[in-house]
């Protein structure tokens, strides 16, 4: 028997969800729209880019949409002025932190960070932006990652644990000097364990990772989503 | 009987003129513009100093060496409304790349001065000195509005244009993009 379903209000709005759903999951399924970066579906959820954040009417601070589960008679809001606010800074503070520089980035026009900006209206940061270089590996054959360009919104990782079912890819480093490692932080081109399967490229929402001499439009597929739970399912 | 016009001013410190070229592909509607505002400085005028009461300034361009800063500060006390054109001035953009290198000054004149060269290597010193650091405006002085994109289209450039003209404040939203 199926479970008993949720009732929550979202924005106002009476919403009905699965008990083992999101807020993020209802909010998508009812047209409300929530910014996300590091979500990304088919993929176990992160909470680590922040962007989701909405309120939670009895708790005090702002919560995750994408890893916080629906409760009965939940309040949620998911674009009150302070959300609006957080979510601007938390955008200007990825900005800022490493060398994202747009004109000359192979994902320009396809950049989920850059159409956030532009949608939530982050037109400059008032943080001063962090000049500090970090390597770049192109030893790989035919995929490149740029450590400049990482958010750290761990995608790849995850791809390449969950669906290639390898993983190739994880942190080292803590905070602002965490870093994504590729084995036991080795040249790519030394990874035994990298299949090259690519999807680490077709998830980046930026343009840290990326195949060589390919336009990022066909590196990020439009029907990735569908391709991760597709392939989760099988 | 003149109708006051607005005077508007455009200033090209360390960019690639690529904003500006943007601004002349406005194309026609640049001469619909030109009913309501009045260039009185700009690097397609032949005015070599910058004026005093100038309603709206389009600054393209980073702030790279000694005398940007030195005129970019009069330009600030000499305008009204100051836009930061194009990402250059809104971030620092390729301009500031070279902020990555420790020694960035010296490895960037060594690199186009004398590396890269085959004849006559040696560093100008009939310029102005460069900066430590390449700057975005907003780092150096209040800037009031933002107008990124390499360059901004020209569409995005008349739409700021026209809304500031007509007394309301542009809404970007959704409409820039950086790079």
């Amino acid at each position: 028997m199926a479970a008993r379903a949720v009732k929550l209000t979202i924005d106002g709005k009476e919403v009905f969800a699965k008990p083992s759903d999101t807020i993020l999951k209802a909010a998508t399924e009812n047209g409300i729209y929530i910014p996300t970066l590091c979500y990304l579906e088919g993929l176990s959820p992160y909470g680590g880019c922040r962007l989701c954040i909405v309120e939670v009417k009895g708790t005090p601070k702002p919560v995750t949409a994408c890893t916080t589960p629906v409760s009965e008679g939940m309040e949620v809001i998911t674009n009150s002025p302070l959300i609006l606010k957080y979510r601007r800074q938390i955008l200007e503070l990825i900005l800022a932190e490493r060398i994202h520089v747009c004109s000359v980035c192979v994902a320009n026009g396809s950049c989920e960070l850059q159409s956030l900006a532009s949608n939530l209206g982050v037109d400059h940061t008032n943080v001063q932006r962090n000049w500090r270089p970090l390597p770049l590996d192109s030893s790989h054959e035919r995929l490149v990652i740029d450590h400049n360009r990482c958010i750290m919104c761990t995608r790849c990782i995850r791809v390449c644990d969950e669906i290639e079912g390898v993983h190739v890819l994880d942190i080292k480093g803590r905070g602002e000097n965490s870093m994504i490692v590729i084995d036991l932080d080795e040249k790519w081109s030394d990874s035994y364990s990298c299949t090259s399967c690519g999807k680490c490229a077709a998830v980046c929402p930026v343009g840290a990772i990326y195949i060589k001499g390919k336009a990022l439009a066909e590196t990020k597929k439009k029907e990735l989503p569908e391709f991760i739970v597709g392939r989760r399912r099988r | 009987m003149q109708v006051l016009k607005v005077r508007v001013a455009t200033v090209w410190l360390s960019g690639c003129s690529g904003c500006h070229m943007s601004f002349l592909d406005q194309d026609e509607k640049i001469i619909e513009l030109a009913d309501k505002i009045e260039v009185v400085y700009s690097p397609i005028v032949d005015i070599k100093d910058f004026p005093e009461d100038v309603d709206v300034t389009l600054v393209e361009g980073a702030v790279a060496n000694e005398e940007q800063l030195h005129q970019l500060k009069i330009i600030r006390e000499r305008t009204k409304l100051l836009i930061a054109f194009g990402d250059c001035a809104v971030t620092g953009n390729v301009v500031a790349l070279r902020n990555m290198f420790q020694d960035s000054v010296k490895e960037v004149l060594e690199r186009a001065y004398v590396e890269n060269v085959d004849y006559n290597r040696q560093y100008p010193t009939q310029v102005p000195k460069l900066l430590k650091n390449a700057h975005p405006l907003h780092e150096i002085v209040k800037v009031d509005f933002y107008l990124p994109g390499c360059p901004p289209s020209a569409e995005l450039i008349n739409y700021v244009l026209r809304e500031l003209l007509d007394g309301r404040t542009p809404s970007l939203e959704g409409r820039f993009k950086f790079g």
